[in-house]
């Protein structure tokens, strides 16, 4: 019996310490017409073995072709220590630190975690994790219309060079509590939000301004102008942040953010077709009891030693059940965990190295890839580590070829930005060789001399 | 005092200027893009990262980690949370390369989609409902996205008053904080002496304004909800829909299912029922489950099948989704991992899980009994958990739950669930999980049983406990008033 | 046994009110409630010049166990609120009706017959809730 311990001889004396039959007779509160007797449609147990040679097919069909999208989830290498602790039962099987005494080791983790987004983001205090970049937009929208006491609008700016993912989901998530979004448009050259764009609603009550840097083009916003004009207009800011991006760039907290937020998968959390990563929150301490998520602080014991524990919970769904800060309660501990081993061993040297090397390498793969006749880059604005390519023909036939190929060639920008016409949004990190780049290059050429310009494929 | 001081110092203090864990630097790429962000954009002073060699990294993680409690290390009987094995071939076929090298937005990997989809079909199966959604990312999600769907249902019948949510008092807080994210109004109903929904109360709270009720079956009393029957038809006949939070699913698998008892939307907690790791505070993941009638409300992305081929479904198949809950389909390793165990139990594997939670469950609480301690619900089966009440030990002794949760500590076994649910005077919450020995439940019981000798001869050694933790007695009330929250740099 | 000072006037919410005279009132939560929460780690008092209904959330106690909303119990518009709580919220847990006040409020001219508890009234509900 798979992962069950008991003998017919436990069995029969449990039974009887109970001081019933059979099993079934646990059951006898469950009105009979309800019972169900079987489970046909789920198929027989495998073994292990078993198991094991169908994961390993079904892997093996999958396959490992080269990969240059990012679009909010970035392929960058993982140190081996990461997941080989990460996955230490005491971490690995461990719950939510409520008996502080007893997971010491997850606490002291989480407030090193904690200490090092703050770092990392400029902000005062951080939370120690929601579930991924896009449902972490949505709680800093709910969390601001609660901070942003100037503003009764409920409405948030949100421009259309943020992650338009991250846009539906703070809708589907933040719209059931009114909160409006109001879009706003980008400057085709540059691939950015310009001033002019913000200053159409100067004067407006608006309760918070999101800034995604670099955007979701890879582009590099103005960050400073833009947040001193929402700030003059008494609309809070938040931040949406790459975490690798800061190792190079201002941080927020320098900017003007008042709620920072992202996606923390680049930090040690393998792609894996898109979960689990972990959403990141830091804020000013004037916000902390509007944040949500769980909160670690240190404390002394009766004896006056350090130790750990989780704090403000009273803001938290298990005290102030209907007026908590948000439903959340289960988050993404064992991501955190790795993240804060991934960012021991790279340090603020190392995790510069990783940004300044996928920087250069996407400059490259735009260099060689633009060489090709037919791709052109799409902006002049100055980029992080992606970048936006125009073809003179449909895309989607474009990526299949190359996917045939063996290449994830970058995302088709049509669905969301049709007005680019053919666009493709590619990335490059340090994971890439100059071997790879050439790869891709010399298929692109490929794909484009056979199929003819502005013919479908 | 200041010779005492943490067991392992924090990370940053380990740290030294220079010091750096060099194999892990990329290959440096010769270029000029870097040096082209603007100086204004650019930033002036490096973060205050850690400066450790690999060496100590390594070693300060895996000290941390041997203070932890953990199911690898310690029977941790938490009420509510499903504390049972993790099998490791999870996380082994979970983390094969091709699987963690995919990127979400390449195109849909068939292998991977193909356990998704199957993994779809067998939560169907179980839960006796008609669609699933793999998206939402943990249970307080999952309950989101339930009473979106209600609402959403709702209004697209023109229903617009109907925007109030019963839930019952003791339910989880997450049922409540989810009804007031979803815009909803909350509206409590108590439970009768024998931990049932108070079915009068319930008649007198629902109305036109119902959108539906939010319950756990077997409830958070530990007990299974003998009218839901009755229930179910009081709440639709106004109207309203039935919304089930599968915390307590491990009590049922395979004997009674959601959708037979009138439920039309679940929540499952992948990491309690299926067995995903609990990683120290997740990840977890909270499909949802729905009948015919909310179908199309489901969030997106849903794996779908076209002949042969697995496609994501997405806007454009479920035009009346309540939408994207998560930036790609949630957390698509959790669900691997569900998937690999759900196929490891099988069909005969997945009814013993019900059966042997109840054995363990109705053990342990007849031992306890014969112990001398109180089971609030005395008459009552216990599902796959029940609740000790030590309110007559506080009145003679004045010790509290909380006691001697710290006390078990010292004894090798983590505490149960503490003071929920929040109607049960000084309660203890107690889940065994199927997958513990007897054996080890009879230590637990020899531990409770020297415990309560403790009470009476020396119950100083319980207000006092834990004495052989890393940390005696945390002080919280300190930890919120002189808030410490992040290690700062020295100015 | 909490304390319940004869000459306050109390709600069944567990909120005092003492009279001021010149139409106003100061406000605070009973050593009772103060008991219950346990010690105090955060109060949040309403701003000097907010107007306050009756039966509508105007401040916010919070210990690590509990977090509670402190209901006015009339109409009208607050005139002083206790910002020494802010860093000493352990002065509520010490003196509930005394340096713990958490504001005052200047009553609405038409402002009905408050159907408030004497003391005794309120040690009747305390009594009847314990069981």
């Amino acid at each position: 019996m798979a992962f069950i311990p008991h003998t017919p001889d436990d069995v029969a004396r449990m039974l009887e310490t109970i001081g019933v039959q059979s099993i079934e007779a646990l059951f006898d509160e469950i009105p009979a017409a309800l019972k169900i007797t079987a489970l046909d449609a789920v198929p027989p147990a495998l073994s292990e073995m078993e198991v094991g040679r169908l994961l390993m097919e079904r892997a093996a069909r999958d396959g490992r072709p080269l990969n240059f999208i990012g679009a909010g989830a970035y392929e960058h290498h993982i140190p081996a220590p990461v997941w080989a602790i990460a996955t230490r039962g005491e971490f690995y099987s461990a719950y939510t630190p409520y008996q502080a005494e007893a997971s010491q080791g997850t606490l002291q983790l989480i407030y090193e975690y904690q200490s090092m987004m703050c770092g990392l983001t400029g902000m005062e205090v951080s939370n120690a994790s929601l579930y991924d970049g896009a449902s972490a937009l949505a709680e800093a929208c709910l969390m601001a219309v609660r901070a942003n006491r100037a503003s009764s609008s409920r409405r948030v700016l949100m421009p259309r060079a943020v992650n338009p993912t991250y846009a539906k989901v703070a809708a589907a998530i933040a719209g059931n509590q009114d909160i409006g979004f109001e879009p706003v448009d980008y400057d085709r050259e540059q691939g950015r939000t310009l001033l002019d764009a913000l200053q159409a609603y100067s004067g407006q009550d608006f309760t918070a301004l999101v800034l995604q840097q670099p955007n979701f083009f890879g582009n590099l916003e103005e960050v400073g102008a833009l947040s001193d004009w929402a700030h003059a207009n008494k609309i809070l800011v938040i931040a949406v942040v790459n975490p690798t991006s800061l190792a190079l760039l201002a941080p927020p907290g320098r900017w003007g953010a008042d709620i920072v937020c992202g996606e923390g998968q680049p930090l040690g959390i393998p792609l894996s077709s898109g979960g689990p990563y972990f959403g990141f929150m830091a804020t000013r301490m004037q916000y902390v009891r509007q944040m949500p998520g769980r909160i670690v602080g240190r404390t002394l014991d009766v004896e006056g030693r350090p130790g750990f524990s989780l704090t403000l919970q009273a803001r938290e769904q298990h005290i102030r059940r209907s007026k908590a800060t948000s439903n959340i309660c289960t988050n993404q501990g064992l991501m955190v965990t790795a993240a804060t081993i991934y960012l021991s061993l790279l340090g603020a040297e190392g995790l510069e190295r990783v940004a300044a090397a996928s920087m250069q390498r996407t400059d490259d793969l735009v260099t060689a890839l633009t060489r090709v006749k037919g791709v052109r880059a799409a902006f002049s604005a100055p980029r992080f580590h992606e970048a936006v390519l125009l073809l003179d023909r449909p895309v989607a036939p474009v990526l299949a070829a190359l996917a045939h190929r063996g290449i994830v060639g970058g995302l088709d920008l049509g669905g969301s930005f049709p007005e680019l016409g053919p666009a493709l949004l590619v990335c490059a990190t340090e994971t890439k060789l100059d071997t790879d780049i050439g790869a891709y290059a010399a298929a692109l050429s490929e794909v484009m001399t056979q199929s003819r310009a502005g013919a479908a494929a | 005092m200041a010779d005492l001081q943490l067991r392992e110092p924090v990370i940053f203090d380990l740290s030294k200027p220079g010091r750096h864990a060099g194999s892990q630097f990329p290959p440096r790429v010769p270029g000029t893009a870097p040096g082209r962000i603007p100086a204004h954009l650019r930033r002036a002073t490096p973060p205050p990262l850690p400066a450790v060699s690999e060496l100590q990294a390594v070693r300060h993680y895996t000290r941390l980690s041997q203070m932890n409690f953990s199911i690898d290390t310690h029977f941790y009987p938490l009420g509510s949370c499903t504390m049972k094995y993790n099998p490791k071939a999870c996380n082994t076929y979970a983390m094969l390369p091709e699987f963690l090298a995919r990127h979400p937005l390449a195109p849909e990997p068939q292998g991977f989609m193909a356990c998704m989809y199957e993994l779809q079909e067998m939560l169907k199966a179980i839960t006796g409902m008609q669609g699933v959604s793999l998206t939402p990312m943990a249970g307080a999600q999952g309950e989101f996205a339930g009473v979106a769907m209600i609402r959403a249902y709702h209004r697209a019948r023109k229903d617009l008053a109907r925007n109030q949510i019963i839930v019952p008092q003791a339910a989880h807080g997450t049922n409540p904080a989810t009804a007031a994210m979803c815009g909803c109004e909350v509206k409590e109903i108590p439970c009768d002496a024998n931990g049932d929904v108070d079915i009068e109360a319930l008649r007198a709270a629902v109305g036109p304004n119902t959108a539906g009720i939010m319950l756990t079956n077997p409830s958070t009393l530990g007990v299974f909800e003998h009218k839901i029957t009755q229930v179910a038809k009081i709440v639709h006949d106004v109207g309203g829909l039935l919304y089930y939070d599968g915390a307590n699913l491990n009590a049922i698998l395979g004997k009674v299912r959601p959708g037979d008892m009138g439920f039309d939307v679940i929540h499952m907690n992948l990491h309690k029922t299926f067995s995903t790791p609990h990683g120290g505070g997740g990840p977890g993941s909270g499909a949802v489950g729905v009948g015919a009638r909310l179908a199309p409300f489901l969030p997106i992305p849903i794996v779908g099948k076209d002949g042969a081929q697995y496609r994501w479904l997405s806007e454009r198949d479920l035009p009346q989704s309540i939408g994207r809950l998560s930036g790609f389909m949630g957390n698509a390793g959790v669900n691997l991992r569900a998937y690999i165990y759900m196929r490891m139990l099988g069909r005969e594997g997945m009814v013993r899980v019900a059966e042997f939670a109840a054995l363990n469950a109705n053990y342990l609480m007849k031992r306890l009994q014969a112990a001398g301690y109180e089971a609030a619900y005395p008459t009552r089966r216990a599902s796959h958990e029940f609740i000790i009440t030590l309110r007559r030990e506080y009145k003679l002794y004045q010790v509290t739950a909380m006691d001697v949760a710290k006390r078990l500590l010292d004894y090798g076994f983590h505490a149960p669930t503490t003071y929920f649910p929040l109607l049960v005077p000084e309660c203890l919450l107690i889940e065994p999980t199927e997958t513990e020995t007897k054996e080890d439940l009879d230590r637990f019981c020899e531990a409770m049983i020297a415990i309560r000798q403790e009470m009476e001869r020396e119950p100083g050694k319980l207000s006092s406990a834990p004495h052989t933790m890393p940390v005696r007695r945390l002080d919280d009330v300190r930890a919120a008033k002189q808030l410490d929250l992040a290690w700062v740099p020295a100015a | 046994m909490s304390n319940i000072p004869k000459d306050l006037q109390y709600t069944q919410s567990h909120e005092w009110i003492r009279r001021l005279g010149d139409g106003q009132v100061e406000i605070g939560i009973t050593d009772h409630a103060q008991g219950s929460l346990g010690d105090l780690v955060f109060v949040e008092v309403p701003d000097v010049g907010r107007r306050v209904k009756a039966g509508e959330s105007c401040a916010v106690v919070e210990s690590v166990k509990a977090a509670s909303d402190v209901y006015s119990p009339v109409n009208g518009k607050v005139t002083a609120s206790n910002t020494e709580l802010a860093s000493r919220p352990e002065l509520l847990n010490q003196d509930p009706y005394g340096a713990g006040w958490l504001m005052r409020v200047e009553l609405d001219a038409a402002a009905a017959a408050a159907p408030f508890l004497s003391a005794g009234d309120y040690a009747n509900t305390l009594a009847e809730a314990a069981g």
